[in-house]
């Protein structure tokens, strides 16, 4: 058999379907991977050899009665660490959560099991989903296997990162400002944002409730897919889930994978398309656009004017509504307690805990949240950048009344060193710079290699309207079809 | 002129339960600033007219039916906790010794 590592899902799952492998082999290949790569790569917070040896051997013990095995079956997958695992640390890279282990399971991590997925363990990211290099995680950042020197993208570089080293085909991730997208365009794989509500929130440590997004990554499209419809739909327990059915966005994907875009109308924003980007960049942006236009598709400028303004207005929603959620990392139910003598008041322990429990970016979101949320600040800041908000959604929705989607570069720089974005933090808040508006909006949008740059990964991100997932998958997978996948080099 | 003060950021951060240290409050109040200074531009857009948006979903009053269902397990939920006694978590003084 040959190296089941470097084989896509699909292939995978057929392999296991067939009785060629066994899901217990298969898993112990992957397994083994991360134990050879791991400690230089530093994908994983924590790898649970146990449970996916045994979720393995379920598996096979389903297909030997015969019974009938998902498409995903026995498919091993990592999951961010901010998502809810029973009984498995889950941290979101906070030391404030160092060792808890939660009482329940997302609904995500539900449908994984439920589709058959073996779930590798439980992958690095920047501490609460609050960054985009992964340099903000408190066990110490992943590193890029395009260049182990360079970041790996974030908040989900760990996720991102474990796909191009090999260590899992499959890898959930969650999209506050692009901390799906931007993670696979520079590690050359792919990332989606579903609709928000389209997947549930119901175990998602809240960072940004009215935009957090868990969705699927994966090497190709259609495993993305895959994964994006065994976890999407509605969920009675998450209050802002979509009680619709979910586009076919397997289908989808298949039918842009025939290379055919005849009748699609591509609209290339006409404010990120341009400044702002690293030359390599929009090089390898325009050449895909060329080959988008020679699979069929019809290009024509777009402008969306309150663009500009989505950055700005991000970083005052999401600190806002992060300095609320965050405001139960209290000391009193789980995690750090720090400083409890017997003596200090529940408010100094708070206190004292969550300076120690917290690091310097999410204190600065919090600081800046609470500045922004507070009476006389509040019309100027909050109250603007909502309304800016419903200018981009006014944006997005005239834009469709012309095309199908939206495309742009992914983020505007190829993976930097690190180190060289940390002390200025303006400077990392632009890597967001092209995959917040979409966040903001909530409609899916999708990053898929399309290039390289001086020997790095570069993304071209599709965006969809809200509740045509099917639309993105679509033109990401005929794009892969002209332009192929990127493999980095051996590690 | 900056946008926010030391002693503004020290106030914030008293609100925000965070015992940053002078160092912290030092680094926090230039950088806060430079973030400010720069998101402050979203006060350019001509927006007295337009409505909020909150959230994207359109949803409001999400109902279901009052069904009982099993809820998590007393002692899983406490076995997460720092401190637990009797079926309850265990919290420091709330209160000063002469209230």
């Amino acid at each position: 058999m040959s190296d089941v590592t470097k084989m896509t899902a699909v292939q995978i799952a057929g392999l296991i379907a067939s009785g060629e492998a066994s899901a217990v082999e298969v898993a112990t290949a992957h397994l083994d991977r991360i134990a050879a790569v791991d400690e230089r790569v530093h994908a994983f917070l924590h790898v649970d050899r146990e449970g996916a040896l045994a979720a393995a051997a379920e598996v096979d013990a389903k297909r030997s009665r015969g019974e009938e095995l998902g498409p995903l079956a026995g498919v091993p997958v990592a999951v961010k660490d901010v998502i809810a695992t029973r009984g498995v640390p889950t941290t979101a890279a906070s030391k404030i959560l160092e060792g808890w282990k939660p009482p329940y399971d997302a609904t995500i991590v539900e449908r994984l099991r439920a589709a058959g997925t073996v779930s590798l363990g439980k992958t690095n990211m920047d501490e609460f989903a609050m960054g985009s290099s992964t340099e903000y995680s408190a066990y110490g950042p992943t590193n890029n296997p395009w260049d182990l020197g360079r970041i790996p993208g974030g908040s989900g570089g760990g996720s991102a990162a474990s796909l191009a080293a090999y260590e899992a085909p499959l890898a959930i991730g969650t999209d506050t400002g692009g901390s799906i997208r931007q993670p696979g365009a520079v590690t050359g794989t792919v990332g989606a944002k579903p609709t928000y509500g389209g997947t549930s929130r119901y175990g998602l440590i809240a960072f940004s409730s009215s935009l957090d997004t868990p969705g699927p990554c994966a090497r190709t499209v259609e495993d993305a897919a895959l994964l994006h419809a065994a976890i999407a739909g509605h969920d009675p327990r998450d209050s802002t889930s979509i009680p619709q059915p979910v586009p076919d966005v397997v289908a989808a994907a298949r039918r842009g994978a025939t290379g055919d875009l005849t009748g699609v109308k591509l609209g290339l924003v006409k404010e990120f398309s341009g400044e702002g980007a690293e030359a390599g960049v929009t090089a390898a942006f325009r050449e895909s656009v060329e080959a988008l236009v020679k699979l069929g598709a019809e290009v024509v400028e777009i402008s969306c004017p309150h663009f500009e303004y989505a950055l700005p207005a991000y970083y005052l929603i999401a600190p806002s509504e992060a300095s609320s959620n965050l405001a139960r990392f209290d000391s009193v139910r789980y995690g750090l307690r720090v400083g409890d003598d017997g003596n200090r008041s529940l408010e100094e322990v708070m206190s004292l805990t969550r300076e120690a429990g917290f690091g310097p970016e999410v204190k600065r979101r919090i600081i800046l949240g609470t500045y922004a949320l507070s009476s006389g600040y509040y019309d100027a800041y909050y109250g603007q950048a909502q309304k800016v908000r419903t200018l981009i959604t006014r944006d997005f929705t005239k834009a469709f009344e012309q095309v199908d989607v939206l495309i742009s570069p992914t983020t505007p720089f190829v993976a930097f060193p690190f180190g060289s974005r940390t002390s200025d933090p303006y400077q990392m808040y632009l890597a967001d710079l092209y995959t917040i508006p979409t966040n903001l909006y909530g409609g899916p949008a999708i990053s898929v290699p399309c290039g390289l740059s001086e020997g790095l990964p570069v993304g071209l991100q599709v965006m969809a309207p809200t509740m045509a997932d099917d639309r993105m998958y679509r033109v990401a997978a005929a794009l892969e079809s002209a332009v192929g996948t990127f493999t980095p080099p051996e590690l | 002129m900056a946008a926010i003060s030391r002693e503004e950021v020290a106030h914030l951060a008293r609100l925000s339960r965070l015992a940053v240290t002078d160092e912290e409050l030092d680094r926090f109040a230039g950088q806060l600033d430079v973030i400010l200074q720069s998101v402050a531009r979203i006060g350019d857009v001509a927006a007295d007219d337009i409505p909020p948006t909150s959230h994207s979903v359109p949803l409001t009053n999400v109902y279901r039916d009052d069904v009982v269902q099993p809820s998590l397990k007393q002692e899983d939920v406490l076995a997460g906790a720092p401190d637990a006694a009797e079926g309850r978590f265990r919290v420091p003084r709330i209160l000063d010794e002469e209230e």
